[in-house]
């Protein structure tokens, strides 16, 4: 029986890797129901402040935070880049980095200047390695994202923005369509577009401040800012789980359909086997 | 029956409260601030303290502890933007350092500018892997 004993070393070893890949498909099946929820429960909060923020814009016209000017030419472009920190999600990251990466080209084409903030360490690790300006990156964020981690590195990117080092913000993740549909997107962060703020119709009025307009409004957009980064990561928690989980999934279906075909191999090998041992008996009886 | 005024209390993370009250008791800036139905327009950032809430018809109440954040209150409607984390100016300034320090330590190997050729043919070599994986997929038959 030649090689059968490879064949059956080959068949435990793919049958452990299927036992690995179906497991990590459960785990993230359960993390993915569990980021869904935490993005649906971030909305609110960016809702609200969203309508406060519009409320302010249209109440206030005489007081402009930097966030809301448009400045006339753009000659340096921020990239916000949310990429998770592990793989074996598919093509996730990869879509996300080809669309930056394009966008980058693009630009750099029009001779504007171009630093980037990758949050997760797939994108850290890529735009380290080809050379990209990093102004600011976070890493290791894990399951559940806390908005305490992003202040820091967002705050690099508003600072630089509100100095004038950079002129637009932008914010690359990837958007959640459903479980088996994950798109990459790209949206304006900075500077905020009137129609971001459009305000539902209805009489204007002022508010009373405390303690004065100019402090309430910039923390107001601060919060703003923080917030669309913070669902901009959940969405893209969400994506990567379940890309993962289709990834796995495809994985463990290509493990199934390998061990049956070795099976198959294997049979075949252990009955040639019988049979060369069987007409081998024949030939030597007659032999006698 | 008593005058209730809608409120949310929601976070960055999660929303924490939403519904009818009779009062809320708010740590404003400028001191504590107790807001009744029909309440002027007004809108301020609150300390790190309890939030206060009186349900209609019940003797007690809703504490909700928030570390700062934003009171926005409309005749109908109060909204508490709350914070999660513990902010402050010179702590956030103490994380955008760090941040930027791990970034310039980052940055030291940095030898040329952006390279995209190298990029591109990095991401192709991705690309080309998952279709091959996909086709792969598509010629085993189920």
């Amino acid at each position: 029986m030649a090689g059968s004993k490879e064949i059956r070393t080959k068949i435990k070893s793919v049958e452990n890797t299927r036992k690995i890949t179906r497991a990590m498909e459960m785990v993230a099946a359960s993390k993915m129901r569990k980021a869904q929820e935490r993005m649906r429960a971030a909305r609110p909060y960016a809702e609200k402040i969203r309508q406060v923020a519009a409320h302010l814009s249209r109440a206030n016209p005489e007081y402009k935070h930097p966030f809301l000017v448009k400045r006339e030419a753009i000659k340096n472009i921020g990239v916000i880049i949310i990429t998770s920190d592990k793989g074996l999600c598919g093509g996730l990251n990869t879509n996300i980095l080809r669309m930056v990466v394009g966008r980058m080209k693009e630009w750099e084409g029009q001779g504007k200047g171009i630093s980037v903030c990758p949050i997760g360490n797939k994108g850290f690790g890529f735009m380290s390695r080809v050379g990209a300006r990093v102004k600011s990156h976070l890493t290791g964020l894990g399951d559940t994202p806390h908005i305490e981690k992003l202040i820091g590195a967002v705050k690099v990117m508003l600072d630089a923005y509100v100095a004038g080092e950079i002129d637009a913000i932008y914010i690359s993740y990837n958007h959640f369509i459903n479980t088996m549909k994950q798109e990459p997107r790209m949206d304006q962060l900075l500077p905020l577009s009137g129609e971001n703020l459009e305000a539902t119709n209805g009489p204007i009025w002022d508010y009373i401040y405390e303690p004065d307009a100019k402090v309430v409004v910039d923390q107001l957009l601060v919060r703003y800012m923080e917030s669309l980064v913070y669902n901009a990561v959940t969405e893209n928690q969400a994506s990567e789980q379940s890309a993962r989980m289709v990834a796995m999934k495809a994985a463990s279906d290509n493990a199934k359909s390998v061990i049956g075909e070795l099976k198959l191999i294997y049979n075949k090998a252990r009955q040639a086997a019988i049979t060369k041992e069987i007409s081998e008996i024949v030939g030597g009886a007659a032999a006698v | 029956m008593a005058m209730t005024v809608h409120v949310d209390v929601v976070s960055a993370e999660t929303a924490l409260f939403s519904g009818l009250a009779e009062v809320v008791v708010v740590p404003g800036e400028m001191g504590e601030l107790g807001i009744y139905p029909r309440h002027a327009p007004l809108i301020t950032r609150i300390k790190p303290g309890s939030v206060r809430i009186k349900l209609p018809n019940q003797n007690e109440e809703v504490l909700i502890y928030v570390s700062g954040g934003m009171l926005e209150v409309q005749p109908g409607m109060i909204t508490i933007l709350a914070d999660t984390a513990i902010r402050g100016a010179d702590l956030d300034e103490a994380r955008s350092l760090e941040a930027k320090r791990a970034a310039e330590e980052a940055m030291k190997n940095r030898t040329s500018d952006m390279d995209y050729a190298h990029a591109q043919s990095e991401l192709a070599e991705a690309v080309a892997q998952l279709h091959a994986i996909q086709k792969l997929r598509k010629q085993i038959p189920h």
